[in-house]
């Protein structure tokens, strides 16, 4: 069938964690529910923005107030796209400890990136580490 | 003073913890919650919690290390942790994380308090 909705785009400049997410979620819900994405698929996104965002101001900005978090969105009918760029100096990704790994299970925190990998089809940090690109692909 | 997000029941040293909200385990909340459940849990000795999530959609790695720190905390004071009533797509984060092996996990609140020992 073809595409019925148009494709959503949106892109913002977060300046705050909270009211950033407050932002993002109900914006990227409508758009997932209006290009038939399941409750599976709405479940997998809304968490992988979550750790995408909230990395992106803890980590990348190291929770700097002068700097923001640039969020882009592009959802269609077959998958479901973001960027997530902060203003820090980026990170090895290789370098993040495996939490799955007995030494580190009882660690509480560092199981951030490992939900993005495991819940999106694709996910990719653009060099220096700063910009991560996510999407989610509907199943064929 | 920020509403509470959950509710808190004890018979003793038994204490059972419900969520109020649906979102509530994301990290606009999760800090307030950790809290909320340590204030509930360190005025008992031994104490046997139970944390209900019937009415939780969302998680998120923050609400997993708040989890592990109460854990913790429980152990410290001679106590044991049961978790019940999750969701099969939170449950799913749980084996894909581990954490299914850190945490006891249980299908029903009663099942959870009939595993306590």
């Amino acid at each position: 069938m073809a595409n019925s909705v148009k494709a959503f785009r949106c892109e913002h400049t977060l300046r705050e964690l909270r009211e950033g997410l407050e932002r993002v979620h109900p914006e990227a819900e409508a758009a997932l529910a209006a290009h038939g994405f399941d409750d599976g698929a709405k479940f997998a996104i809304r968490l992988a923005i979550e750790e995408a965002v909230v990395n992106a101001f803890r980590h990348g900005n190291r929770s700097d107030p002068k700097k923001s978090v640039h969020f882009r969105a592009y959802i269609d009918d077959t998958r479901a796209s973001f960027e997530v760029e902060d203003e820090g100096p980026g990170f090895d990704p290789a370098t993040i400890p495996d939490p799955t790994e007995d030494e580190n299970l009882e660690i509480p925190s560092g199981r951030g990136v490992m939900l993005i990998k495991a819940y999106m089809t694709e996910v990719e940090y653009v060099p220096p580490g700063n910009l991560l690109r996510m999407t989610y692909r509907k199943p064929a | 003073m920020a509403s509470s997000h959950i509710s808190v029941r004890k018979t003793d040293n038994l204490i059972r913890i419900d969520f109020i909200d649906r979102n509530i385990l994301d990290e606009l909340n999760i800090h307030q919650i950790g809290e909320e459940i340590l204030k509930a849990v360190e005025s008992e000795f031994r104490p046997k919690v139970v944390i209900v999530f019937k009415n939780v959609e969302h998680m998120s790695s923050a609400a997993f290390g708040t989890l592990m720190k109460v854990n913790e905390r429980v152990k410290a004071r001679d106590g044991q942790l049961r978790l019940c009533q999750i969701t099969p797509r939170i449950h799913e984060a749980f084996v894909m994380t581990k954490l299914n092996r850190i945490f006891s996990i249980s299908d029903t609140y009663e099942t959870a308090v009939a595993s306590f020992v």
